[in-house]
């Protein structure tokens, strides 16, 4: 006698009990608290924040937390809290320029207003693992600049006074600026639209196609014009006021790539834009979001596409983690109705070709 | 009651179930053209909107859509401070582009061809009309085909845009593109999909 | 810390819904085209029935009673999971069978019970273009659809019949509606197609990831694609259900043992179950088991 079998509730129910158990791991150990994530692993914060589209450091710590360390889950907790949220209106376009700068550094110029500043960053340390840090060894507080700090300009700025690179784009009048969160994209894309996609996506993806463009598919003779880190303040319009409310300050990242351009009969040669913005600090990511960027920008520049990171339809339908990572999991669910038919298809193909092989071995004989 | 309390009355009470019950009604309506659904008051609005009209604005509207209105609508402050009030809406001049039409005065309305008919790639840009009328007991009978429709379903709203029968099938004809129609009565509602083939019914 | 998360009926927030409901009468309005709408993240992975979820969830109110099948079971895992979460954000009464639904959600079958007028069949789609597979570019295939130019969809199922003498396409196989959109019926088996037509019940079908809503409204012609001297046909199978002893249901391969040895089931589960109450009996059943120890 055959039973079939059930119990689909309680063997979800049983596999989630063993998730937790898992999670928490030995209990002689203590749990990790929000706070120690938000302050020790703050750049995998950063991500969270970055890719799941929310800046909100102790919810992105919770979903690391809950996602047991697995950045594209946390990412994906992130989401779908986010979508739920109300929407109160649009917030002013944050001023970069006026940015408390943690961190600012050139490629193009050796020295420039405002200096070079490396801030916090990984850069030249040695990649030798630390004994140390694996104790809790007290650690030095940091040298503090007492001056006020000097104006940074903005290394675009510069270079746009003699007009060597290109305007920064301008959106044609009444245009209201896209939102890919509410409407569904519709190829080809503007760059606001464009943009947006690539500040949420995978880092991962990102830096593979901005690899890929340096390599020769699609060259684009970047420059890191500048990087900077710091935060910004965050402002909103509201009608019944005539000044715009300061909500906070966030963290950001941006990137502007200075690119190679030919100019055309009708332009004079000029450098042109990659750019890249990502919450928190994550050079990696806006330096890869700038050269895609650019890369993309190949329908509205002239220039012939030939390499996949150019191809905005590939790119952005491709570049969100959470979309990825769902589709390629779901061949988890199971599908045998559907392998039914092809175990019945290709069994009866085979009796057919044995059937007409045989037949023609007959004849032979 | 003053025109104030008039503009912020009048609203679902369970903004939830209320618009789930409406949207469920117009559903029904369009998957069975010609199909009359009836629906409770759950909304209330000042003249000359009807409680249908204005359960299917609070349902359908917000402010991701344009709405054009006719003039007896837009000639009442109080309807269309109603209508902004409880449903955000974004209220439009120009119905080519809008994304419903509301319409008070079925037989002086504008053609079908003012309003938007979608294009060939998105005929989903078009613009649905919703049209307040007394009843679905009219003098003139139409008989239904299409989508929706297992036989034939048999039609008679009481006001029916000018010439409407040529007006439609070239709607019909633009097919996919087109617009779509809403027919709001009294405690009852009814829809007219673009697919919908009409005749009139030999008396 | 952040308030506990609450949220509304049925999970979505109304301006949400009120996205999904203008896209769906859209969908209704213009049977087999593909509406694009803004699909939004769900507490459930994209590929997993989010797009399903999200037409449910804006159509489901508290007169309803909802059936969520996968692979035409109740009882799967995913079916398992999505049942529970609409009883949980939207506490509707929920049943395994196919009759007392008003809403069934499906991942890969359409019910072998007929549906009647009144119901509504939610279909989760993981791709709803057609013709992705001729050509992955939806600028392309936008244009394919606006001309009516399906040529390369008749030429791919020839070129099978070429090469294999029968047309490969054994599920999510093409149908054209009312004569006009050529439509993905969803990764459902061939042996489904012939329920779409003329059935009384709506079909509606979600894509989430994808972002396009679909439909097809009771009585409408729903045809698979074929040609003259290869006719659309449905598979059949040479046994009937090993429990129910059903003929002409769509039935699971369920492997018995490691030596080949197999048997036959009917794939929805519901159907099984019903007819085994009524009495009908396989060749693998309770009674004759017994009588054959």
């Amino acid at each position: 006698m055959y039973v079939a079998v059930k119990g689909g509730e309680a063997a979800i129910r049983n596999a989630h009990k063993l998730l937790a158990d898992r999670r928490r791991g030995d209990r002689s150990v203590p749990a990790i608290g929000l706070d120690q994530i938000v302050e020790q692993l703050a750049l995998a914060v950063d991500r969270v924040m970055a890719e799941g589209s929310l800046y909100d450091t102790e919810l992105a710590a919770l979903a690391v937390k809950q996602a047991r360390g697995d950045m594209i889950e946390a990412i994906f907790l992130v989401r779908a809290y986010r979508t739920t949220l109300p929407r109160f209106g649009y917030t002013k376009p944050v001023e970069t320029s006026q940015m408390a700068i943690e961190r600012r550094i050139s490629a193009t110029f050796k020295d420039l207003p405002g200096g070079q500043l490396l801030g916090p960053t990984f850069d030249y340390t040695h990649r030798l693992l630390d004994p140390e840090l694996a104790e809790d060894a007290p650690v030095d507080v940091p040298d503090q600049r007492v001056e006020a700090p000097e104006h940074m300009p903005r290394v675009m700025d510069i270079l746009d006074q003699d007009g060597m690179i290109e305007a920064d784009g301008i959106m044609p009048e009444g245009v209201q600026t896209g939102d890919l969160t509410r409407e569904p994209l519709t190829f080809p894309l503007e760059r606001d639209l464009r943009l947006q996609a690539l500040a949420r996506g995978d880092e991962g993806f990102l830096l593979g196609l901005a690899y890929s463009t340096q390599r020769g598919y699609a060259r684009s003779h970047p420059f890191a014009g500048e990087i900077r880190i710091g935060e910004v303040e965050v402002e909103l319009e509201v009608a019944e006021l005539d000044f715009p409310l300061t909500l906070g300050r966030i963290r950001l990242t941006e990137c502007q790539m200075v690119n190679q351009f030919k100019g055309s009969s009708k332009q004079s040669p000029q450098f042109t834009r990659g750019y890249g913005l990502v919450f928190g600090q994550s050079e990696r990511k806006s330096m890869s979001m700038a050269l895609c960027d650019r890369a993309l920008r190949a329908r509205e520049l002239g220039e012939d596409i030939t390499a996949a990171a150019q191809d905005e339809e590939f790119v952005i339908s491709h570049s969100d983690n959470v979309q990825s990572t769902g589709f390629v999991e779901h061949l988890k669910l199971p599908h045998y109705v559907d392998f039914q038919a092809e175990l019945d298809l290709v069994r009866r193909m085979r009796a057919e070709h044995e059937s007409q092989n045989n037949q023609i071995s007959e004849a032979a004989e | 009651m003053s025109a104030a309390t008039q503009v912020f009355e009048g609203g679902f009470t369970d903004t939830v179930l209320n618009s789930q019950e409406i949207f469920r009604a117009l559903m029904d309506a369009m998957a069975n053209p010609g199909r009359v659904v009836s629906v409770g008051d759950l909304a209330i609005a000042p003249s000359p909107l009807t409680s249908v009209t204005a359960s299917i604005a609070a349902t359908l509207f917000d402010h991701d859509a344009s709405v054009w209105c006719d003039k007896p609508i837009l000639a009442s402050d109080d309807a269309i401070g109603w209508l902004k009030f409880h449903t955000g809406l974004v209220v439009t001049g120009n119905p080519s582009e809008a994304d419903f039409a509301l319409i008070s005065d079925v037989e002086a309305m504008p053609s079908f061809d003012s309003f938007a008919k979608g294009t060939s790639e998105y005929p989903d840009r078009s613009t649905t009309l919703i049209l307040q009328i007394a009843d679905f007991d009219g003098p003139q009978k139409l008989t239904l085909k299409g989508p929706g429709i297992k036989d034939i379903e048999v039609f008679a709203p009481s006001q029916l845009p000018k010439m409407f029968m040529e007006q439609w099938a070239a709607n019909r004809g633009a097919f996919p593109r087109g617009v779509d129609l809403i027919f709001a009565g009294q405690g009852a509602l009814a829809a007219l999909p673009r697919t919908t083939r009409i005749s009139k019914k030999e008396a | 810390m952040t308030e506990l998360a609450t949220y509304n009926f049925a999970y979505l927030d109304e301006q949400t819904k009120r996205m999904i409901r203008r896209a769906i009468l859209k969908a209704i309005a213009i049977p087999g085209y593909q509406v694009p709408f803004a699909s939004r993240e769900m507490p459930m992975p994209y590929g997993w029935g989010t797009g399903g979820v999200q037409v449910t969830a804006a159509i489901i109110g508290p007169k309803d009673t909802l059936k969520v099948i996968d692979q035409g079971a109740d009882d799967t895992t995913n079916a398992v999971s999505i049942r529970a979460f609409f009883q949980k954000v939207a506490n509707v009464p929920v049943t395994t069978r196919t009759t007392e639904a008003t809403i069934i959600q499906t991942r890969h079958r359409i019910p072998e019970t007929a549906l009647a007028a009144g119901q509504t069949l939610v279909y989760q789609v993981p791709i709803p273009e057609p013709l992705r597979f001729l050509e992955p570019r939806e600028t392309e295939t936008r244009k394919m659809h606006a001309l009516e130019e399906y040529g390369l969809m008749h030429v791919k199922l020839y070129e099978d019949i070429a090469r294999h003498g029968h047309i490969a396409t054994t599920y999510a196989y093409p149908v054209k509606v009312e004569g006009r959109y050529v439509m993905d019926p969803s990764p459902t088996p061939k042996f489904d197609n012939p329920k779409m037509h003329n059935s009384p019940a709506l079909q509606l079908f979600g894509a989430g990831r994808e972002k396009r809503i679909y439909a097809i409204p009771p009585y409408t012609e729903v045809v698979s694609l074929d040609f003259e001297d290869h006719p659309f046909e449905i598979q059949t199978f040479s046994q009937p259900c090993a429990l129910c002893g059903a003929k002409g249901s769509y039935l699971d391969e369920v492997i018995l043992d490691d030596k080949g040895g197999s048997m036959f089931v009917c794939s929805d589960t519901d159907f099984c179950e019903e007819r085994q109450a009524a009495g009908h009996r396989g060749e693998l059943s309770a009674p004759q088991a017994e009588a054959a120890e």
